[in-house]
């Protein structure tokens, strides 16, 4: 099967949070849980007045890549809300195509409760 | 306004899969589900401003809301959502909402148990029976209605007065009226504008790609974060939007916020010296004949009077007064007026200082004298008064539904003698001078009171205390009306009427209120909440009630809808289908006589030119050019104070979380900021001893606040910020604790009457104060959150 993943144009990624809770609602997480959460890294001076200070949301383990929509054909709810419309879903193949080294981008291929399978 | 016939087809965007609902009517059956989807566009509660986005609201068969979605045929928010609405099922369905009426004996104020529920009938008897006794005995004047910022019902509270109350004394309680309206004054003030807006294409159909549009070169944010705060209703992210496309930013603000750092310019200010900064760049501008020639010539009254007074704030000494680099702001003056398109968002900090008039008055004459006023990719305008109504063009009757008919009543405005240009622009009472009537009585009692959309005691009033006093003490009967109990309702209120949800009342919205060409839109019920009334809604029962003459006309909800929000040429069964429609608009309407109710060209000014020598400033007693003042509490004005309040104080940065004080009780949002910040910057918190998420006190020589240390950069070492809005659904309600209101409200700090010369402005932005660690732990416990509010009703 070919591997999908969350292709996140974190450069312009406004830490808005639409993503963390648009899933929570989605999957009904209670406070506490979480399908992804934006890391704040910043801001932190790399040289005077000029900051380093990337918001980059990062799937959980709790992340499902939204089988549910994403078995009928549409986006993750977190792709549909983003507000700055920095998120994509697709094969990882494609997703790269996307990537040409100008601007910070990150693809996540997240997997849903890896520790079930611990054990097998 | 006029509108487009109907809906264009929304642009779709690139992330949005091929399994879409791109094209589905206003109501429809969800193929997966056979959840019954209502499309709709949403304005408060819960609160917001009139961003009007686009949702997809799915209900099931019992008619319960089940899911909520962003509408994809949204033509400028496209199907995305901020956490608000995202959450909206938690706030619609939250088991701590008010569903019933409920009243209160007056000597019961503070008593969280004391309410006891009664019926629609009862509590509109009750209203009816105090209403006539009180105004009967003290006059309509007596009464005076509390109107908040943003929301439906905040901007109703006119109507209301007007048509419901018949009352002068509609009265936005923040000091200065510092939110909004002050921009809006001096845009009218000095080119016949309200609010000339970013144009982020929102009333084209092919948006960014539209043939008429032009991508801006610079964007300029001035005291604003758009992208958290949705300002005044436009579309936060649309700044994103530009950014991908190329536009740069020029930021004006105290804080490194994280678009600051996406800036080519970020002219990091000391709070409140704003107008400097304006002044200068128009100097740099000027002085290196970078302006519009053109434009200035054939539009402009009194160009060398301003260029002579700028010439006295050149960026050097800007420079001094700002703490910004002088190469800085000269750099963002030439990106700015160099552009071939470049426009500027003006924040409510402009209004937040006593100096907020003259930085307004810069901020127009820098859209001015560089050509950008109703440019494509500029300044876009209505080119005439706000309009909350859809329809003007087809159907021209004015709507004086916001203005009290009776002029003697008029006349007796708490204010209009003392601020005539802020009470006459506004129709409200002035703001200071409304809590000095009801601490003294004079110039006439205040006996009677309601709120609209407000909780002054939690975010909007200025020493809250003080306000509190003063209406427990005037004030026989107050009536509230909101969502959820809040600290301003169960301090002062008699009777309380539940307010239904945007799901819960048929409505509509005209986004950023219509100021700007965007869109219109329809909200759509589809839930029922039984005993909860919109904003709306209640005006026409209670207009019933108290003033059938007028009421007349209207047989019903609709009618009055149709009479206050769209002329008579559509009705809402047919805008309701369109969801949402864009405006109509022309580019460079002062050329083509589009601005001016004479059909003149120019402007809507009494020499018909944007006044840079502004005659109504003049006419009010206050200076027609621009001028610096420094706020009247900092560095340099009371040196003598720096001993004991070493720090510059600013207020309310917005999160995405919460409108202003809503939003505590929705754990899923509460989560995302659980506790009130104070940021501090490291180098300060050492020298204070305080560490990052310890609780401190900040405090001046007006009050203390209790919050907890955020250690960033983002603040310079001698400032520091306080969030605002806060106060603790969780905790007791019962006075005095009143869910603990007192204790992290920032506004403590800030005082009343220290307004500018035209009434206008407060320094909610600008004070000083002194910051110390202490030992206490308010932690919020988000596990008790959950339990208290997470089980849905
Ligand atoms: S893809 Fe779905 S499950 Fe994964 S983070 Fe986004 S919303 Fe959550
Ligand atoms: S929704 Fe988009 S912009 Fe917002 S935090 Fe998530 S990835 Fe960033
Ligand atoms: S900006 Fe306002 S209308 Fe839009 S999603 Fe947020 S709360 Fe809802």
């Amino acid at each position: 099967m070919e591997a999908m993943g969350l292709l996140i144009d974190y450069e312009l990624c406004t830490g808005c949070q639409s993503c963390e809770v648009s899933c929570k609602e989605e999957h009904d997480y209670p406070v506490g849980k979480w399908g992804i959460r934006v890391l704040d890294d910043g801001p932190w001076e790399i040289e005077p007045g000029h900051y380093n200070w990337n918001k980059i949301p990062v799937p959980s383990d709790l992340c499902d890549l939204c089988i549910d929509r994403t078995s009928r054909g549409r986006e993750p709810i977190c792709v549909h809300h983003c507000l700055a419309n920095v998120m994509t879903y697709g094969s990882v193949c494609e997703l790269a195509k996307k990537m040409d080294g100008t601007k910070r981008q990150v693809i996540f291929t997240p997997v849903y409760k890896p520790y079930e399978k611990l054990r097998d | 306004m006029a509108l487009r016939k109907t809906a264009s087809p929304a642009v779709k965007l690139d992330s949005l899969s091929d399994v879409n609902d791109l094209g589905k009517p206003w109501r429809f059956t969800d193929e997966d589900t056979g959840l019954t989807v209502t499309r709709s566009c949403v304005w408060s509660p819960p609160g917001c401003h009139p961003v009007g986005c686009g949702l997809k609201l799915y209900t099931d068969e019992n008619g319960r809301l089940v899911k909520v979605e962003g509408d994809e045929n949204h033509p400028v928010t496209q199907g995305r959502l901020c956490v608000r609405c995202i959450a909206l099922k938690d706030y619609e369905y939250n088991n701590s909402r008010i569903l019933h009426p409920m009243k209160r004996d007056r000597d019961k104020r503070g008593q969280a148990d004391a309410w006891e529920e009664i019926t629609w009938d009862e509590a509109l008897d009750l209203i009816e029976e105090r209403y006539t006794e009180i105004t009967g005995k003290y006059g309509k004047e007596s009464f005076v209605n509390f109107g908040g910022t943003g929301r439906e019902g905040g901007v109703s509270c006119m109507t209301y007065t007007a048509m419901v109350w018949q009352t002068p004394n509609a009265c936005y309680t923040q000091s200065g009226y510092a939110c909004y309206f002050p921009r809006l004054a001096a845009g009218t003030m000095s080119a016949g504008l309200v609010y000339p807006e970013m144009d982020y294409a929102g009333c084209l159909p092919g948006r960014y790609d539209d043939p008429e549009y032009h991508v801006p070169e610079a964007v300029v944010l001035w005291g604003k974060v758009p992208t958290v705060s949705n300002p005044d209703g436009a579309f936060g992210h649309a700044v994103i939007d530009l950014m991908k496309r190329g536009s740069k930013l020029i930021m004006v603000d105290s804080r490194v916020n994280w678009l600051t750092t996406r800036a080519a310019y970020h002219l990091q200010l000391r709070p409140g010296t704003d107008t400097a900064i304006g002044m200068a760049m128009l100097d740099v501008i000027i002085r290196e004949g970078l302006y519009d020639h053109d434009f200035v010539e054939k539009w402009c009254y009194g160009f060398e009077q301003l260029a002579e007074r700028v010439a006295t704030m050149p960026p050097e000494k800007a420079a001094e007064i700002c703490g910004v680099p002088a190469e800085d702001i000269i750099g963002a003056a030439r990106l700015y007026a160099n552009a071939e398109a470049a426009t500027i968002q003006w924040g409510l900090a402009t209004d937040q200082k006593t100096n907020g008039m003259q930085q307004a008055q810069c901020i127009i004459a820098l859209m001015a004298i560089t050509g950008n006023i109703d440019r494509p990719g500029g300044q876009i305008t209505t080119g005439g008064a706000v309009a909350l109504d859809a329809d003007t063009e087809e159907d021209d009757e004015y709507m004086p539904y916001m203005a009290l008919d009776d002029d003697e009543l008029r006349g007796k405005m708490i204010g209009l003698k003392e601020y005539p240009a802020y009470c006459g622009m506004s129709q409200n009472s002035h703001a200071d001078l409304t809590l000095r009537c009801m601490e003294t009585d004079e110039p006439y009692p205040l006996r009677i009171g309601a709120f609209a959309g407000n909780n002054l005691l939690a975010c909007t009033s200025a020493e809250p205390k003080r306000w509190e006093a003063a209406i427990n003490r005037s004030l026989e009967f107050v009536i509230g009306f909101d969502c959820f109990m809040t600290p301003s309702i169960q301090a002062v209120c008699d009777i309380v009427l539940p307010l239904a949800t945007v799901v819960e009342r048929d409505s509509t919205v005209a986004a950023a209120y219509g100021s700007a060409p965007l869109y219109f839109g329809t909200q759509n019920k589809c839930v029922d909440e039984g005993d909860c009334r919109g904003d709306l809604e209640l005006l026409y029962i209670l207009g019933k009630r108290l003033n059938p003459k007028r009421f007349e006309e209207f047989d019903s909800y609709y009618d009055l809808l149709q009479f206050l929000r769209f002329g008579k040429s559509r009705m809402f069964e047919e805008l309701r289908e369109q969801v949402c429609i864009q405006s109509k608009n022309e580019y460079y309407k002062y050329e083509k006589g589009l601005m001016r109710p004479d059909g003149a060209p120019g402007f809507n000014t009494p020499t018909g030119r944007v006044e840079l020598y502004n005659l109504g400033f003049q006419q009010f007693g206050d200076d027609p050019l621009p001028y610096y003042e420094e706020p009247d509490f900092s560095p340099i004005s009371t040196p003598e104070l720096l001993e004991d309040y070493p720090f510059v104080l600013t207020t309310g940065a917005r999160t995405y979380a919460f409108f202003h004080s809503e939003h505590r009780q929705i754990p899923r949002l509460r989560e995302l900021n659980p506790n009130p910040l104070v940021e501090i910057n490291p180098e300060t918190a050492k020298k204070l001893g305080v560490v990052d998420g310890q609780w401190c006190r900040v405090f001046n020589q007006f009050g203390e606040a209790y919050l907890k240390a955020k250690l960033t950069v983002s603040v310079k070492p001698d400032v520091i910020h306080a969030q605002h809005g806060w106060w603790f659904p969780e905790e007791d309600g019962n006075a005095p604790h009143n869910y603990g209101v007192c204790r992290s409200n920032i506004n403590n700090l800030i005082p009343n009457f220290h307004v500018g010369k035209l009434g206008f402005g407060a320094p909610f932005k600008c004070m000083l104060c002194n910051v110390e660690g202490t030992d206490e732990n308010f932690d919020t416990d988000m596990q008790l959150i959950q339990d208290k509010f997470g089980e849905l009703r």
